[in-house]
Formats: structure tokens, sequence, C-alpha cells
């Protein structure tokens, strides 16, 4: 027969103190749990929300960055009469052959040695078009021919003299900032945007660096990528746009969720060894009480289980009392250095429900393991001594 | 100290606990000592640099480069006793699972610029002599298994193709700041198979008076105002202190997360000290009774949290210490110099004696203030 968990319950009413320290210990490597891994998953969104899987991204061969990458005008120009671009409302292709550099701009409010590598994309006017989620919030978009930048929305917060109607200087030059974008969320938004034909005499001359177009048929990937790929006037690799930029997240990606998972088993081995002392404690001190639900004839299987599930209980308070502090950091933005593209990268923490339920998981793992020698102990209690 | 038996004996009453919590600060304080190595590799990276050094970048960004007609411009110039300049390379190695950075550099100049970095004269001889051979560091000797002579194959990403080199020597750095998994070769070498475009990186020149280092930057600048390419000069400690904060804010993250793990391990070792005074309190009694004074059972419930944290701290801190010294670990290439610092230490030692006194504390003034009597009748 089952012990009912009110008992327990109850149990672990009368030990308050005890109860809440263990909880809260839990609650704590849940909460570094949660944090750490959305910081991994924020900065994994960001990139792979660059990327759409209709894009083209063609570099030059062996280019592993679109910053070490080259592609001259005639290269540009033989993509540009590919076939398996797609056409714009407007009857053209939707094809931005783009120069990428990347600029130290100061951070906002900090010391004078604290720069950020910014990117700067020129783009051609179809660009705003083929990347389907950039959305103008503030002003219009750059004119051709003049000295304007386009600034991403999440550049504004971090770095001085970004805001519409201002100017930027970089390249010796003075930019208008003319309007700012948002990106849903992506890295885009960590960009500035001007037009090709700007950029080019100021930064590395009479070459772009990419190409990025939309695909006619979103099927017929790998065989555009067959047919520029073998064309011999060209020396490109053809990337899907959304494959690029998962594996440009990879690197930094991967440490982060290495360094996450690594912290917090050494933090739940404590917390493990939390739960073991109070639960043997609580076994102890309630060694007669066990010795007369064994009498009343229950089986030590449930004696067993009834402990196993207040073990449980302590750390699902744990759990959720973790979910609750980490649930606020979502959102958050924080920006590092995304060593694959030599840029930083803004973006937000993303906290998941999928996130709070391996968290809440998890410290149920912690009370569980935990628990089980304790709750074995109370299982095989000698029930005459015990009583006696 | 004629108690510190008692105190042993009440340590050992619960071994398993007693064991566990030690394991439990130990294992908080190494994390703790971890978390903030990582910080200060960064500091001690960011504040590295010879003040008789100063570096000059294209104005307009790392990434761009300077015409190599700059060298002996600034050569030329007064209160510069050295000029040397390099290149980034960025190539790929086999399946690229392990990165490591290659540098085009101009060999002997390089070499005279930098003594920390450290060869036998035969192989630095060796590697001047044969334009295409490269010198690396002691570790990326042991992580691939490369051997001296031994012909190695790089895949450029900036600049295409396939380039071997031939390993004519193995540095290693006398400053532990100083990655130890470089790969240099020749930028005459470079030059020749990209076509002489005629660039370089970065310069990195040598003053003779560090005093002066402000004004020869200047100076610099202004030479290369209103040429095609303008130049940004400052010192190597600033620009190592400027790639130091494209990291981002570490030292936030790492504090916050250090914090939350030295608090959890709190209510973990105040919890096992609160059971087991809890489970004695009739004992506290009795040992008042026979004439024990408040002051003595304070100090005694004082000294056992204190003993659980010391020993807890010195397993702890000690075992990061000797584990990253013995492993000889750098984070793949990105935290050169990876060593747990005198200064985390103590103020890991500083968190072990915070542990103590909040864990320690709320028992050892309830033992203090036990109502002798009362406490007796509670007793079962």
């Amino acid at each position: 027969m089952k012990i009912p968990l009110s008992y327990n319950a109850r149990s672990l009413l009368q030990r308050p103190v005890s109860t809440l320290l263990t909880a809260l210990g839990i609650a704590l490597v849940v909460a570094v749990f949660i944090g750490m891994l959305a910081l991994a998953n924020g900065f994994r969104t960001a990139l792979t929300r660059t990327g759409s899987n209709q894009n083209v991204l063609v570099l030059r061969k062996g280019a592993d960055s679109e910053l070490s990458s080259g592609l001259d005008r005639q290269a540009a120009s033989i993509l540009s009469s590919s076939p398996h671009i797609a056409t714009g409302s407007d009857g053209r292709g939707l094809f931005s052959p783009e120069v990428y550099v990347i600029i130290p701009l100061p951070r906002k409010g900090a010391d004078t040695n604290a720069v950020a590598n910014v990117v700067v994309r020129g783009i051609s006017p179809a660009a705003w078009a083929v990347r389907s989620r950039i959305q103008i919030e503030a002003g219009r978009r750059p004119e051709s021919g003049r000295a304007e930048v386009c600034v991403g929305k999440k550049m504004a917060e971090r770095f001085d003299n970004t805001g519409v109607g201002e100017t930027l200087r970089f390249a010796g030059r003075n930019w208008n900032v003319v309007c700012r974008f948002s990106a849903g969320g992506s890295a885009f938004e960590s960009e500035i945007w001007g037009e090709n034909e700007q950029f080019m005499p100021v930064f590395r001359g009479q070459a772009f660096q990419s190409v990025t177009f939309r695909l006619k048929d979103p099927a017929g990937f790998e065989e555009a990528k067959r047919t520029l790929e073998a064309d011999r006037r060209l020396t490109v690799d053809v990337h899907r746009e959304s494959d690029f930029y998962a594996e440009q997240s990879e690197l930094l990606g991967r440490i982060l969720q290495i360094l996450a998972l690594m912290i917090t088993s050494i933090m739940a081995i404590g917390a493990i060894f939390g739960a073991i002392n109070t639960m043997y404690a609580a076994v102890a001190s309630r060694s007669p009480e066990i010795a007369v639900l064994l009498t009343l004839g229950f089986q030590p299987r449930s004696v067993l289980a009834s402990f196993l599930a207040e073990s449980a209980l302590i750390a699902l308070v744990g759990g959720l009392l973790g979910a609750l502090v980490a649930i606020p950091i979502n959102g958050m933005v924080t920006s590092t250095t995304n060593w694959a593209s030599f840029s930083e990268i803004a973006f937000s923490f993303r906290v998941t429900p999928t996130l709070i339920l391996a968290g809440i998981c998890f410290a149920l793992v912690m009370g569980v393991v935990g628990g089980f020698f304790p709750a074995r102990r109370a299982a095989r209690m000698p029930v005459v001594q015990a009583l006696r | 100290m004629k108690f510190f038996p008692l105190v042993l004996a009440n340590l050992g009453r619960h071994k398993r606990r007693t064991i566990l919590t030690i394991a439990s600060v130990a294992l908080a304080l190494f994390l703790f000592a971890s978390l903030r190595t990582v910080v200060t590799t960064i500091d001690r990276a960011a504040q590295f640099g010879s003040a008789r050094r100063l570096v000059t970048i294209n104005a307009t960004g790392l990434v761009f480069p300077l015409p190599l007609s700059y060298g002996n411009r600034l050569q030329a110039m007064k209160g510069i006793s050295g000029v040397t300049w390099a290149n980034w390379f960025g190539g790929r190695y086999g399946d690229n699972k392990r990165f490591f950075a290659q540098f085009a550099v101009d060999p002997t100049s390089y070499l005279a610029m930098y003594p920390e970095i450290s060869l036998p004269e035969d192989q630095k001889q060796a590697f001047i002599r044969e334009r295409s051979s490269a010198i690396v560091g002691r570790r990326l000797l042991d992580v691939f298994g490369w051997k001296l002579g031994q012909n190695v194959t790089i895949q450029g990403t900036i600049f295409p193709g396939d380039w071997t080199f031939t390993i004519r020597g193995v540095y290693t750095p006398t400053d532990a700041v100083i990655n130890d998994d470089m790969m240099l070769f020749h930028h005459a070498y470079l030059e020749e198979r990209i076509g002489r475009p005629g660039i370089a990186g970065w310069y990195v020149l040598e003053i003779e008076d560090a005093n002066n280092a402000a004004g020869i930057a200047k100076a610099v600048d202004d030479q290369f105002r209103n040429s095609t390419a303008p130049t940004k000069t400052g010192t190597e400690q600033a620009f190592n202190a400027s790639f130091a904060t494209m990291w981002g804010n570490v030292s936030l993250l790492m504090g916050t997360i250090g914090m939350a793990v030295v608090f959890a391990i709190l209510l973990v070792t105040a919890n096992a000290m609160m059971m087991s005074a809890r489970e004695r309190t009739g004992e506290v009694a009795v040992l008042k009774t026979i004439g024990f004074k408040d002051r003595t059972l304070f100090g005694l419930v004082m000294l056992e949290a204190g003993i659980i944290t010391v020993t807890g701290a010195v397993i702890g801190l000690g075992g990061a210490k000797l584990l990253y010294k013995a492993s000889n670990f750098n984070a793949a290439g990105f935290l050169p110099g990876f060593d747990v610092t005198g200064n985390t230490l103590l103020l890991g030692a500083a968190v072990a004696l915070l542990l103590m006194l909040a864990s320690g504390l709320v028992p050892a003034f309830r033992a203090a203030r036990l109502p002798v009597v009362q406490a007796l009748r509670t007793v079962e």
C-alpha cells in the first residue's frame, strides 16, 4: 500500500528551516542551470534566426566567413544572371552583392579602451527584400549615392551617435544615421547597413565580400549549389544562409553549453550532498515513526518510495523557486564577440518552456539521487531496534 | 585548545555528514577559484605589454592592412629603435576541430622584438634561413604530434589555397601570457605567394624611451594622417586591453555565478551545522551543567564549523591550483597562462572564513544561550 504524500508534506513542514535551506540550495543550482543555458540558447537563436533557408550566401572558395571572403564585380555579375534567383515585386532579382567589414567602435560610457568590433554591411537596394525579417522601425532607407546608414536596433543602446538623426563617424568620414531597423532578434540587429557602392571606396576597394540571393524554388538549393560551384568562371562556395549562420554559432555556442553543464554539474553534486545530509537527518530523527509504519504493514518498498518522494518534493520546491529566479533574465540583452566572425553580437537571454522544464527535471534528479540512500536506510530499518 | 579532541569527536560522530559537507565546501571553492581565474587570466592579458613597445594599426580598423612601405618610414623616425610587422593568416588545419593562430611575421625583426618568444639559437637560424619554414609553440607539437622538420599543410581562408610549411623550430614563451600554440612563418613568403600586394596587418615599434610613448605615437599618426591609410598607434598594453574587452562582460557573468555557487554551498553547510546542533541540544545542556562556560560552548561550535570550511577550502583551492597547473590548461588556446593566482587563493580563504561565520554563528549563539533547565527537560 502507498503511503500518502500528505504524510511527507507534513513532515517537511515539521522542520521548515532545514527543508527551506536544502530547497534554496537546489534552487540556486537550477537558476544557474537555466540562466547559463538561456545564454547559450539566446546566442544560438540569434545566429540561427539570421539566416533564412530560402536564401543563398555565396563566398569565395575556402573562405570561412564573410570577412575573409572576396568576390570581384565580374563574379557578382555572373552570379546575378543565375536562373535560380527569385524575382521581387518590382520585377528585379532578389539579389544583393555586399561589402562586409568590421570596424572598432567605442562602447557607450565605458573607458576608451573598450571597443567592440562592429559589422558594417554595404548592401544593394534589393537587400531589404532579400532579408524578409528586416523591418525599419524609425526613419527611412538610406538613399543611393549619399553618405547615409541604417543602424540595427541593438546598436543604439550600446554605442554613441547611433540614434536616428545623429552622425556616426567611421572610416574617416561622417555618416548620417537615417533609420533604425529590427531583424527579429537576429545578428543583423548588431550591424550597420549602408549602400555597397558608398562603402567600397572607403574600405577595401572595388570588391564585394559576399552575395546573397533569394531562391526562386526553395527546394532548388542543391541544384543552384551544383551549377554555381561548377561554373568555371567562378571560384565560389555556395552556402544555404541558415546553415552558414548556424555554423557560425557552433564554436561559441558549444563552449557556452559545455561551460554551463560543467559548472552546474559541479554545483549539483554539492546540492545533492546537501540533500543527502538533510534526508539522513530526517530518517534518523524519525526512526520510531518509520518503525511504526513498517509495523502497521507498509511494505519496505512503500517506505522507500515515500522517502524518495519526500526528497523529490524538497527538490521540486527548489526547482520551482530556481525557475522563478531565472525567468526574469529572459530578454536581458548581453553581448560578446563571436570569434567565428570576429564581430560582436548582442543577443537576449532566452528562457524557453523547455528549458524551465529541463531545470525542474534536473532538480528532481538531484532530489531523487540525494534521497536514495537515506530512503533505502529507512526501508531497511530494523523494526524492533527502532521502536525500542 | 584542550577541547580540540572533543570537537574532533563531534565531527566524527556523523562521519558521513562531515565528509559530505567538507566535500560540498571543496567543490564550491574549486568552482569559485576556476571562475575567478577566467577573469584574472583575461585581466592579466589585458595588462600585458612592454612599456617600450607600440602597436600601429590602420585607423579604420584592425582588419584593414597597412602598406608595407610604412616599415622604412617608421624605422627612420626619431625615438624608434626597432620595427617589425605581422599579418593574421587565418588558416585551418585538418578538420579544424582544434583552432590555433598563425601569423606571417618578419622573422629576424619579430624575434628581436619579442624576446619572450624563446627558442634555441640553431632553430632560430634555421627558421630565418628557410623561406617556407615555420616555428610553432611547444603545445601545438603535443596537440598534433608534430615533429621538427615535418611538413604541415594549412588551408588558407583569407589567402586561399594550401600552404605547406616545414617546422624548423619550437618556441617556449618565457611569459605565460604569450600563447604557446601559435605558428609563425615568413611574411615574405606570404607576400610572394599572393602576388606582392605589399601589405602588413600591423606594425610593432620598439621605442628608445618608454616615457616618450605618447609623443611618438602621435608623431607616427601625424606622419600618416593624410596618406591613403591613416594609422592609429598606441601602447602594446592598450592594444591588448582593447582586445580583452571584446569578451564582453565576462567578469560580471563569472562573478554572478561565483556568488550563486558560494551561496548555495553556504546553505548546505549552514544546514549541516544546524542539524548537528539540534541533535546535541541535550549534550550542550549537560556540558553547561558540569561547568562549561557559554563562551567556551560558542567557541566549540565555531571551531567545528571552522574545521569543516577550512578543510574544504584547502582541498578545493589547492585542488584547483594543482589541477590547472598539472594539466597545463589553457581553454584550447583562448586563455593562455591559466593559473590560479595567490590573490584568488586569498580571496577563496576569505570566502571560507565567511562560510564559517555564516554557518556557525546561529548554532553557536544558540548553544551559548541555551537555557539549561528547559533543554534538559526536553531530552528524550
